[in-house]
């Protein structure tokens, strides 16, 4: 059954969700020819543009980290849950690799495809439909293979 | 080179709200706001601590319908694409893939991971955005652009 901090944290997170999509849309990462563009360095055209939009969140968001964290637990949760590993191993990179390859095949990644969704441009519907897709079939046999 | 620096700005204050959303959910639920992560897992487990990861995608939803009418320049047009149906289908493959394997994407990895000034999410984001560049590379130079 649903308790209220279940209930709280929900919403909190389709705040969260609200609030990425409106930065991701005014920043031009909704743009895929505006992503592309950036990724463009050799191309004679590259526009810088899209660093300001890591630069800015990542200001912001190394700032209040620091902040937060100096409490014991979330507002809505008994406890942090942050990754923990510091190992780089080929799965990282590999999956790494693959990732930038379909961001510069395709012009999108996960965040600003689907909150170009309502725009009902057709493009926007095949790359998510591929992307959903793919992290389904990809996790369930991931997961088989780790269970063993 | 392009110089634009209104866009330069509309980045910036978009990043900025990007970071805000991210902390929204480290306060309030104590979660990474990783999108390949929250949307993955979503998909993956229906049964359990399901619900904010739905709330989570959902507010992404309604985000861009706000957009859609108050910022409408935000979304491509269908013919502004360089794209075909084919790359955009082997795109979504690479990144659905990519991200599940790499345990992240651009938020994940490079907004929170290397605010954290974690080394796994440096070493991800440094080999995807040198990927995507040289893909891009590839594009522009053997292909014209339109792939």
């Amino acid at each position: 059954m649903i308790n209220p901090s279940t209930t709280k944290s929900a919403l909190a997170a389709l705040l969260s969700g609200f609030v990425f999509a409106i930065g991701l849309g005014i920043s031009g990462m909704t743009l895929p020819e505006k992503v592309i563009g950036f990724l463009d360095v050799s191309g004679g055209k590259w526009d810088p543009a899209l660093a300001f939009v890591m630069g800015g969140a990542v200001v912001v968001y190394a700032i209040g980290f620091r902040l937060i964290t100096k409490r014991d637990a979330p507002l809505f949760a008994d406890k942090f849950s942050l990754p923990t590993r510091k190992d780089i191993d080929a799965r990282l990179i590999v999956g790494a690799m693959l990732f930038g390859a379909g961001w510069g095949l395709g012009g999108f990644c996960p965040g600003p495809a689907l909150t170009a969704l309502p725009s009902l441009v057709p493009q926007v519907f095949i790359f998510v439909a591929s992307m959903l897709a793919s992290m389904f079939v990809f996790s369930f046999i991931d997961n088989r293979r780790q269970k063993g | 080179m392009i110089i634009e620096p209104m866009s330069w700005l509309y980045a910036g204050i978009g990043g900025v709200l990007i970071g805000i959303a991210s902390l929204i959910l480290l306060l309030f639920n104590g979660r990474i706001a990783g999108i390949s992560g929250i949307t993955g897992t979503m998909l993956l487990k229906p049964a359990g601590d399901t619900l904010w990861r739905m709330l989570f995608v959902l507010g992404m939803v309604l985000g861009g319908v706000v957009l859609l009418f108050a910022y409408p320049q935000a979304f491509p047009s269908a013919e502004g694409f360089t794209r075909s149906t084919g790359a955009l289908v082997l795109a979504g493959v690479l990144v659905g893939v990519g991200t599940r394997m790499g345990s992240g994407c651009t938020s994940g990895h490079g907004v929170c991971g290397m605010s954290r000034l974690s080394p796994r999410s440096f070493a991800a984001t440094g080999t995807f955005m040198l990927i995507g560049g040289i893909v891009v590379a590839i594009i522009t130079h053997a292909f014209g652009g339109t792939v």
